[in-house]
């Protein structure tokens, strides 16, 4: 029986036209991420990780090739609220409490204010936050911050979320714990997650499928499927298992490198 | 209550200089005056005095310093004979009066509250198409720009005669030159300020469909806000000032600027100085008033204040 996959890149390419002559974010990039993947983008800066992320959000338009999100073109997908994007800084509105920050899209979407403070108080639970939605952002650590954007994200029940370095602003011990609440709350409400990176460690904990890119052209050097289990307590990183993954990651990063 | 200190050095820094200089500034007039009630002054014709500096003067005749600051039309008031006029021409005299500062400066109020009202509503709006379509951009924020280049002074003269050719006189002449020197700052302030949202909040919006409408009132207009508040306090003391020049050229009877020129022409500089001050103070309560509401609406927003 074949699924269809959530996520369906054939053949992409993005050109950016600067001053300095066309600039090839994305060559020829062909994916397949199905339901319930959590997908890590790695690669140096420049690689096309987050131009990736954002095609698949419909923030970038490719110069040719083809990308469905659900079956759907971007835009259609983005209409139908297929996803939910964080990006590296959490954005919260300073003028908005936590709670009228997850509100936000909310209003933007037309829900009802019954439902909305009911889906309020949801996400704030799963990010761990319950009881903040008095808050303004200013009061709370930037952890925190980040997690409330991720609560905004999940505020209107997309199946797919995006997340452009999300923890990339971050303290190595915050991240270690954002990352294990985030593969709980991955458990819980089996979303597809594509996650944009550039720490081994981090992409390698999280993932079940590891993309890795490299630049100029833009382009993936190799895909790698964790065989890591589902449950992954911190110390899972110290095993062998993960240590030749991180190694395979590397050599992939390397020869990406060497090509150039 | 750390900020009084400095505030308080600066007041007295100024106040010494101010004492200071009263006494060359008026001493040529206050030996004049000596020689003429009787007394001893070195050198003894108002020819030869002009030769000699008024630094000089007041050393070669030390009796004449205190009465420096007496004078009935010096060239420079002392700081205590401004006060003096102030308060007398502010409690002294009923506020209907002619001679009453209050009376003059609600004369002024009036046409600046007005100007500055007309003002930032226009300069919100030219700022809100400046912001959405390109060619308000291309079109209006260079003329925006070139409108202050054009000296006020020489301009007001011109739009009170026009309007009132037209038949608008009173209060509202005044106020368009206020509104006219008081749109621009606002103008700037709120272009900045609904510009001020980055590329990764403006990509949140569109992650979530967001239509042009929504995300002004969600996102632009809130983002302006603390650059509004910082717009308004430039603009409400230019609107004084527009005002205040709008009755100077145009042979006012009341007002702040009128009262000005009155002091001027008939050579009581102590009515021009204490109108001055007056005017001045004015200015630094509006400022103030604003600062008021910003502070309570930023924290109403719950902003940290910067």
């Amino acid at each position: 029986m074949t699924q269809n996959p959530t996520i369906e890149a054939k053949g992409l390419h993005l050109t950016f036209e600067t001053n300095d002559g066309p600039v090839h974010a994305l060559q020829d990039v062909n994916l397949e991420i199905n339901k319930g993947d959590f997908v890590s983008f790695i690669g140096p800066s420049g690689c096309g990780k987050t131009t990736f992320l954002r095609c698949i959000a419909g923030l970038e338009a490719p110069t040719s090739g083809e990308i469905y999100v659900n079956r759907m073109t971007p835009d259609e997908a983005r209409r139908a609220r297929a996803y939910g994007y964080v990006f590296q800084a959490a954005g919260l509105y300073q003028w908005r409490t936590i709670g009228g920050n997850i509100r936000l899209p909310l209003e933007i979407m037309g829900f009802s204010k019954s439902e909305m403070s009911e889906r309020v108080d949801r996400v704030l639970d799963l990010v761990d936050l319950s009881g903040f939605d008095k808050k303004f952002p200013w009061q709370l650590s930037g952890g925190m911050q980040q997690r409330a954007s991720i609560a905004r994200a999940l505020a209107f029940d997309a199946d797919i979320l995006l997340m452009d370095e999300p923890f990339g602003a971050l303290d190595e011990i915050v991240r270690d714990h954002l990352n294990e609440q985030l593969l709980q709350l991955w458990a819980r409400t089996q979303k597809t997650i594509g996650f944009v990176t550039h720490s081994i460690p981090e992409a390698v904990y999280l993932s079940t499928k590891i993309v890795v890119m490299s630049p100029r052209p833009g382009r993936i050097s190799d895909v790698i499927e964790s065989t890591l289990p589902k449950e992954r307590p911190l110390e899972i990183r110290d095993s062998p298992e993960f240590i030749a993954i991180a190694q395979r990651v590397r050599d992939g990063l390397r020869a990406g490198h060497a090509h150039v | 209550m750390k900020s009084i200190l400095p505030v308080l050095t600066v007041i007295a820094a100024v106040l010494l200089i101010w004492v200071v200089a009263v006494v060359p500034m008026n001493v040529h007039l206050t030996a004049d005056q000596a020689q003429r009630d009787g007394a001893l002054v070195m050198p003894d014709t108002p020819i030869a005095r002009k030769e000699v500096s008024g630094f000089v003067l007041a050393l070669k005749n030390p009796h004449l310093v205190p009465l420096t600051y007496f004078g009935k039309r010096p060239n420079l008031p002392s700081p205590h004979q401004v006060a003096a006029e102030m308060f007398n021409t502010i409690f002294g005299k009923k506020i209907t009066s002619k001679r009453s500062l209050v009376y003059h400066g609600w004369v002024t109020l009036a046409p600046t509250l007005l100007g500055f009202v007309i003002g930032t509503f226009l300069g919100v709006l030219l700022a809100v198409g400046i912001v959405f379509s390109r060619v308000m951009d291309k079109s209006v924020m260079p003329w925006a720009i070139v409108s202050q280049t054009i000296p006020i002074l020489a301009l007001a003269p011109m739009i009170i005669v026009v309007l009132g050719a037209a038949g608008v006189h009173g209060v509202l002449p005044k106020s368009v030159i206020a509104a006219y020197l008081s749109f621009f700052p606002v103008v700037v302030g709120m272009v900045k300020g609904l510009r001020s949202p980055d590329h990764m909040q403006l990509d949140l919006l569109r992650t979530y469909s967001t239509n042009n409408n929504q995300g002004f009132w969600k996102l632009r207009l809130p983002s302006s806000t603390p650059y509004l508040f910082a717009s308004l306090k430039i603009g409400i003391s230019a609107s004084l000032i527009g005002t205040i020049v709008a009755e100077l050229p145009t042979g006012a009877k009341a007002g702040f600027g009128a009262r000005m020129l009155v002091g001027d022409q008939y050579g009581q500089p102590i009515l021009s100085w204490a109108a001055l001050f007056a005017a001045a103070l004015t200015a630094a309560a509006l400022v103030g008033i604003i600062s008021l509401i910003e502070r309570g609406t930023l924290r109403k927003m719950g902003m940290k204040l910067a």
